[in-house]
């Protein structure tokens, strides 16, 4: 966090209501986004217990494992689950746009659409992850055979948990964190990690401010938890004797419908809340670079559609060079998405203002037409003098680009109390004279910043084969065995 | 300490003492500045009581399918004398464990009192450093100083004896899928095992050992993946002994603190009791929620003083460990003029107001 975050939470205090920590939209909604609200079993590491799960508010689906302990019964709830979203893939990748070849010239394919999951919290996350790691080695023959769709849903729910480690891949959202990146709260970050709270000091039910909402949301009778963890006073006085009376009744049995009540209960407020904070993320404004990132999230997608068939269950360790290529992937990545929010939206750049990194204010004199002529050619480098009142950390000679046009680039020249001296270097057009409206003009807002956009090079990784022995040597292909199909899941 | 402070046993009531577990002496450590916390726990009193009695009962539930779950977890790993224990040792680890006797410390328990059980605990494993025979004690009952005062430890570990030297076994129902478990319960494992080896080895040093013959290594025996099949994992806990030793001599002298309070102070159940709390100074922090009874209780305290660490230690440290919403909000405002020490965070939070306001002066 920063000083201007921890503002904001003050403030939020003082306000009895969220602030907002954002100008505009950092991530992508999808008009149908598939909602999952996962429960599991206290005390296991992944056993579900029920999902609340749709794409449309009014329709929720519930699926319920009514006696969690039992193996059958959890892979028929796998298998339901995976009906549900393997349908929602598959019909909400829209049509197939043909791309420009490849430099290599190889035809490539992109999906109008992906389908968006969300969740809660990080720890629906985190329970879908593990759903995917104990469902997709499962065989679908032999002794421990499972519904074919199982070990398919396994591997989708693997790779969507695993795009949510990308920075600033919407195709999962944890719903607390699509939040907190939009508005503070005056509670702590704890606190914000319940569903319910943070909801209630940004959009409180009529008639409570934020402090009251959020007391109410942690009272588990009106507000049950948000999973994947239940509440233990739910566990022991409801849950527990209706699996026991579905135990002695069995299927089909008014004990069931009890227990799938009971479990609709804890689920509604929570899935009714997700809608809600969906509908508020829609309202605002979006990020001039979302669109980009969603169509990177796209082109995952196509790639791992496309290629399904051809692969393999992703292995349960990651090799070492995939190891090394995704860890500084996901640094680009961050790097990358860092700065995009900085240009899209003023709130943000406030931050690498306060840290120095960026300044804005007013310009004071500007010599546009200005030439050097040290060169053999002469080269157009206008001067620009802004008035700031902020904290600039960056050194003479550091390179700078314009907030609102990062094509705009300058060096800094001199910096002394209230003013900073740049000369422009590039983004004006190619003539000796700018382009009109390039160069800002005395008495312009402007913003400059040694953010970049992050358009720098891949690193080079050797190949699997070339794999160094110091990381193991090249892998075995990860081909699942016997062992992982009959794993037990208890 | 003078002779109108409290005295402990006074504190507390009329309630018999509690004993300490593991989390608790690690939570200790996690806020080691808490004056409330170290007066309550060094009297023994029932936090989970008081709580309840304020009206801020802990957020503390076990869910019983957890608990069923862990018994069960447990119960196997030592059915027939740790059979499947030692199998994981032997196997899994390779380790070259001679046979081994199994004793448990628990069972002299009854009504005896604590002393007599620690000291149960200091024969048999004196008798074992001497003989060097590798036994498995269960539920030993150990004491560590805490703030200048005893307090006894009823570990829910195993101490093992290996090639002369005692390891912490501990036993804990969350999974490790693929080599990988969650985060946060390792780490709350480790501090917990940590503070295990140091009463270990106090009480060996004590019985004239040295205390290097308590490993730094533990043994964490957890489900395997999604089955119930146990799984061990050494586990280096040095960091965390170096972190529990630092914290348990910068704790408060509990004495110290004493001295500072009324005399007739007592957190007997009743009307006084909200006041007899508040007497003694909290320092609230979100940390708090996952690890002391009074977490509740001191959160509406901490919010009704407008505290900033009620927000979060970061947020403190943010605002340059300016402690007060209020007066935070005033520097930013400049309706305050700093003080020397606090010129630097006032011009901060004022550039923060500054560009807060200009970012969202477009939007409102
Ligand atoms: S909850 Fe209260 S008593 Fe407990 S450690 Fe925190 S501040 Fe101290």
């Amino acid at each position: 966090m920063s000083a201007l975050t921890s503002l904001a939470r003050l403030e939020a205090v003082a306000a009895g209501a969220a602030r907002p920590l954002a100008t505009v939209r950092h991530c992508h909604v999808s008009d149908a986004p598939l909602v999952l609200v996962p429960l599991k079993l206290a005390g296991e590491a992944a056993a579900p217990l029920a999902v609340m799960a749709g794409s449309e508010r009014d329709d929720p689906s519930l699926l319920v494992v009514p006696q969690p302990r039992n193996r059958d019964l959890r892979f028929a709830f796998a298998a339901d689950l995976a009906k549900l979203v393997l349908n929602h893939i598959e019909t909400s990748h829209g049509a197939v746009e043909e791309l420009p070849p490849a430099k290599d010239g190889e035809e490539r394919i992109r999906y109008g659409d992906a389908p968006q999951f969300l969740v809660p919290n990080r720890g629906g996350v985190a329970f879908l992850r593990l759903m995917g790691r104990s469902t997709r080695f499962r065989s679908t023959e032999g002794p421990y055979a499972v519904d074919p769709t199982v070990p398919v849903l396994g591997r989708w729910l693997t790779w969507f948990a695993d795009r949510h480690d990308h920075p600033g891949s919407s195709l999962l959202g944890a719903m607390t964190e699509l939040l907190r990146l939009h508005w503070a709260t005056g509670q702590s970050s704890l606190e914000d990690g319940n569903l319910a709270a943070l909801m209630g000091w940004i959009a409180p039910p009529d008639g409570l401010d934020g402090p009251a909402a959020a007391a109410r949301a942690e009272d588990p009778v009106i507000c049950p938890p948000a999973g994947p963890a239940t509440d233990p006073t739910f566990d022991n006085e409801v849950l527990a004797p209706a699996v026991a009376a579905y135990d002695r009744s069995g299927p089909g049995s008014r004990a069931e419908e009890r227990l799938r009540a009971a479990l609709a209960g804890q689920l509604t407020p929570t899935w009714d809340l997700m809608w809600q904070a969906a509908d508020l993320l829609r309202a605002l404004p979006e990020g001039a670079s979302v669109p980009g990132r969603w169509e990177r999230d796209r082109d995952a997608f196509t790639y791992y559609h496309q290629t399904f068939g051809e692969a393999y269950p992703q292995a349960r360790r990651d090799p070492p060079v995939r190891a090394a290529r995704r860890l500084h992937d996901l640094e680009r990545a961050q790097d990358a998405y860092d700065a995009q929010r900085a240009f899209d939206d003023p709130l943000v750049m406030a931050e690498h203002r306060l840290a120095g990194q960026a300044f804005g204010g007013v310009v004071t004199e500007c010599d546009p037409t200005r030439l050097d002529e040290t060169g053999k050619r002469p080269k157009l480098r206008p001067h620009l003098r802004v008035e700031t009142q902020d904290p600039v950390r960056l050194d003479p000679g550091a390179t700078v680009c314009n907030a609102a046009r990062p094509a705009l680039k300058g060096r800094i020249m001199e910096i002394e109390d209230g003013t900073v001296l740049l000369e422009l270097t590039g983004g004006m057009g190619r003539k000796l004279t700018p382009e009109p409206g390039a160069v800002p003009q005395p008495g312009d807002r402007v913003c400059f910043t040694s953010l970049t956009d992050g358009s720098f090079g891949a690193a080079k990784f050797p190949d699997r084969e070339d794999t160094p022995w110091t990381h193991g040597g090249p892998p075995e292909e990860y081909v699942p065995t016997g062992e992982d199909a009959k794993e037990d899941w208890s | 300490m003078t002779d109108t402070a409290p005295d402990l046993d006074r504190l507390r009531g009329a309630a018999p003492p509690r004993n300490h577990d593991a989390r608790t002496i690690a939570a200790l450590t996690s806020n080691p500045g808490c004056a409330r916390r170290g007066v309550m726990d060094a009297a023994g009193v029932d936090k989970d009581a008081v709580a309840q009695e304020l009206g801020f009962p802990a957020p503390f539930g076990q869910s019983q399918f957890a608990i069923t779950r862990g018994n069960a977890f447990e119960a196997q790993v030592k059915a027939d004398g740790c059979a499947e224990l030692l199998t994981l040792l032997r196997d899994g680890l390779g380790l070259d464990v001679p046979e081994v006797a199994y004793d448990d410390l628990e069972l002299v328990a009854g009504n005896e009192g604590r002393e007599l059980r620690h000291s149960r605990t200091r024969r048999l494993l004196a008798r074992a450093l001497e003989t060097g025979e590798g036994t498995l004690f269960d539920h030993p009952l150990l004491r560590l100083e805490i703030a200048g005062r005893p307090a006894y430890l009823e570990p829910d570990v195993i101490a093992f004896q290996l090639a002369g030297r005692l390891h912490v076994i501990e036993i804990k129902s969350f999974a490790v899928v693929d080599g990988q478990a969650e985060p946060e319960q390792v780490a709350a494992a480790a501090r917990q095992s940590a503070v295990y080896v140091l009463a270990l080895r106090r009480l060996v040093t004590e019985l004239g050992h040295d205390p290097g013959r308590v490993s730094h290594e533990v043994f964490l025996v957890c489900p395997e993946n999604f089955s119930n099949r146990p799984s061990a994992t050494p586990l280096d806990v040095r960091p965390q002994l170096a972190v529990l030793e630092r914290q348990l001599t910068r704790l408060t002298r509990v004495d110290a603190i004493l001295a500072e309070l009324p005399g007739d102070l007592t957190f007997e159940p009743g009307e006084a009791l909200g006041a007899s709390v508040r007497a003694v100074e909290a320092r609230y922090a979100p940390e708090c929620m996952a690890g002391c009874e009074m977490a509740l209780f001191c959160r509406d305290e901490a919010r009704a003083c407008g505290e900033t660490g009620a927000l979060g230690r970061s947020v403190r440290d943010d605002l340059g460990g300016v402690d007060t919403i209020g007066t935070a909000l005033a520097l930013a405002d400049a309706s305050l003029t700093p003080s020397d020490d606090l010129a630097e965070t006032a011009a901060q939070l004022q550039a923060a107001a500054r560009l807060r306001a200009e970012a969202l002066q477009g939007v409102a």
